[in-house]
């Protein structure tokens, strides 16, 4: 696991914050190593990180870019925690 | 003696460049927090590299958006305004930038005062938000006559003012859509997304949530904002080339290519201009915005966060597309009324094209507004008023910009106009009325949390 990046519709605002809250769980989790970014939707290419964060009205847009996690409610951190902790454990990393 | 002499020039030369006092700024920001060095040198790059590729960006818009005026004007005799913030704000920053950067820092230490201090309890961390806002105050503020320190403090006042009384507008709607009182709505365009909510209460009475009916899926590539940017500019773009004619095209513009073609890549290197403007824009608020969220965190613990628009499109993914096309069906009315009443002269002989852009983003959440009030009657009525609001209130913006004011674009979403409209109306009695405005202002939420203290006790 190198790299997740957070997208939202402009890849300014929500996105940002988003990659915020990512960097803060993962320092929870204990993951020191994992570069996290964020940018627009235009941006998204196959392949462009291991995990692609977003809301989930934009699932449909990215999934085809590589493992996406949506979230229901971009701001809540124990979802984001939670969602983030399943897949580390589906991937053996947890 | 010469070494000295060259040494102040070329310190005062130094800061008289905007994009390297924005790099400065940084620089003292990151070092006050007691960053590690490398991340000192590398915010303090990005931030000055950001402001720089701003400006590139702007090049690129300003020569594509040349050319559409041009052949508006020639097509239809009236001059067509294409309103886009990252095309007004990248030519803003042309001038104003220091301004801009100076006004922006303020307002965001006035944001965090008045958080602490008084009853409005919001941060607002829409950095790219707070930046164009700050763009638009020195604007507004510089052409009313202020300037130096005075235009810094003023303007930062009102930027700060801005931050938290348009999160505390949409407040009451926001607590409806999310079901909590934690989180504030921080997106330039309250004043439609207030409309929209008030609207939706009119006429929802029973009308049930969008979210309650299939919507074709296949639209949601319109959420890619490059796709829908070079889609509606082809539009607009191929209607005023073909009714100005291709003579026009080669002999006037001078453009050797079919002017069809021409036409095509024209529009897309517009759309080009934006992804430039916004990679530029990314770059310098990513150094900005932690900074100011960790000094918040440090000083306004309880505080309100107010975020950026798409917070809400989770909550209503259909709200979201029909806010967007009825908005801009709202944006195309409006437009037809200003090109049918063109000779009148009531609009000023100017006519306000759909902008995708605030279509896209306010028209979308004013469809979420107006879902959470009244259903999809709601969604569908808010989001209209919304497009025909946005698309009317750039008339009055346009006067109070100077120079900018004659550019092909212009601000675009409801709260940047409105707080122009206002400070532009009260320069137009002098700076001192306009400086006297805001401080007023900006001293009512300090009063407002003495007197009910006083009264608590």
């Amino acid at each position: 696991m190198k790299k997740i990046v957070c997208i939202c519709g402009s890849g300014l605002g929500s996105s940002f914050l988003v990659e915020m809250n990512v960097k803060t769980v993962l320092k929870e989790l204990g993951f020191n190593d994992i570069e996290v970014e964020h940018t627009d939707l235009g941006s998204a290419w196959p392949g462009i990180a291991d995990i692609i964060v977003c809301g989930s009205d934009l699932y449909d847009n990215l999934k085809r870019f590589g493992e996406t996690l949506p979230l229901d409610n971009i701001m809540d951190k124990n979802e984001l925690k939670e969602k983030l902790t399943a897949v580390f454990q589906t991937k053996g990393l947890l | 003696m010469d070494f000295l002499a060259s040494l102040v020039q070329f310190i005062s030369d130094l800061l008289s460049n905007p994009k390297i006092l924005l790099g400065i700024i940084v620089f003292i920001g990151l070092v006050a927090q007691r960053k590690a060095a490398s991340e000192v040198i590398r915010g303090t790059l990005k931030a000055v590299l950001g402001f720089l590729i701003i400006g590139l960006g702007a090049d690129i818009l300003v020569g594509s958006l040349n050319y559409f005026a041009q052949l508006f004007e020639y097509a239809f005799n009236v001059q067509g305004v294409v309103p886009n913030n990252e095309a007004i704000v990248s030519l803003a920053l042309v001038d104003y930038a220091t301004a801009t950067a100076a006004i922006m820092v303020v307002g965001m230490a006035a944001n965090i005062l008045i958080a602490r201090f008084s009853n409005l309890k919001f941060i607002f961390l829409t950095g790219h938000h707070t930046l164009y806002m700050a763009a638009l105050i020195s604007v507004v503020l510089t052409v009313a006559g202020l300037e130096g320190v005075v235009l810094y403090l003023i303007g930062g006042m009102a930027l700060g003012l801005t931050m938290v009384i348009f999160p505390a507008i949409a407040h009451p709607t926001m607590k409806k859509i999310t079901g909590n009182d934690e989180i504030g709505f921080g997106h330039f365009s309250s004043i439609t997304y207030w409309l929209s909510g008030e609207v939706g209460k009119l006429v929802g009475k029973n009308s049930k949530s969008t979210e309650e009916m299939n919507f074709p899926k296949s639209l949601s590539f319109l959420r890619d904002s490059s796709v829908s940017i070079s889609l509606t500019m082809l539009i607009m773009y191929l209607i005023v080339t073909i009714v100005s004619g291709p003579a026009y095209v080669a002999d006037v513009l001078g453009v050797t290519d079919n002017y069809l073609i021409f036409a095509f890549m024209q529009s897309l290197t517009f759309a080009g201009g934006v992804y430039i403007v916004l990679a530029g824009v990314r770059m310098v608020i990513s150094e900005i915005v932690p900074a100011f969220k960790g000094w918040a965190d440090k000083i306004v613990p309880g505080a309100k966060p107010a975020l950026d628009c798409p917070i809400v499109f989770p909550y209503a993914p259909n709200a979201v597309l029909i806010g967007f096309l009825v908005s801009f069906l709202g944006g195309i009315a409006a437009m037809a009324a200003m090109l049918l009443l063109k000779d009148t002269n009531v609009f000023g002989g100017n006519v306000i094209l759909p902008g995708v852009i605030p279509h896209f983003f306010v028209g979308a959440t004013a469809g979420v507004f107006g879902n959470a009030t009244g259903g999809r009657r709601g969604a569908v009525v808010g989001s209209f008023i919304n497009g025909v609001v946005i698309s009317f209130l750039p008339l009055l913006l346009m006067p109070v910009l100077g120079d900018l004011g004659f550019a092909s674009t212009t601000f675009s979403d409801a709260d940047f106009i409105g707080s122009g409209i206002v400070l532009g109306l009260f320069a137009t009695w002098g700076k001192w009325a306009v400086s006297l405005l805001v401080v007023v202002l900006f001293s009512l939420p300090f009063l407002q949390a003495f007197l009910s203290k006083n009264k608590a006790q």
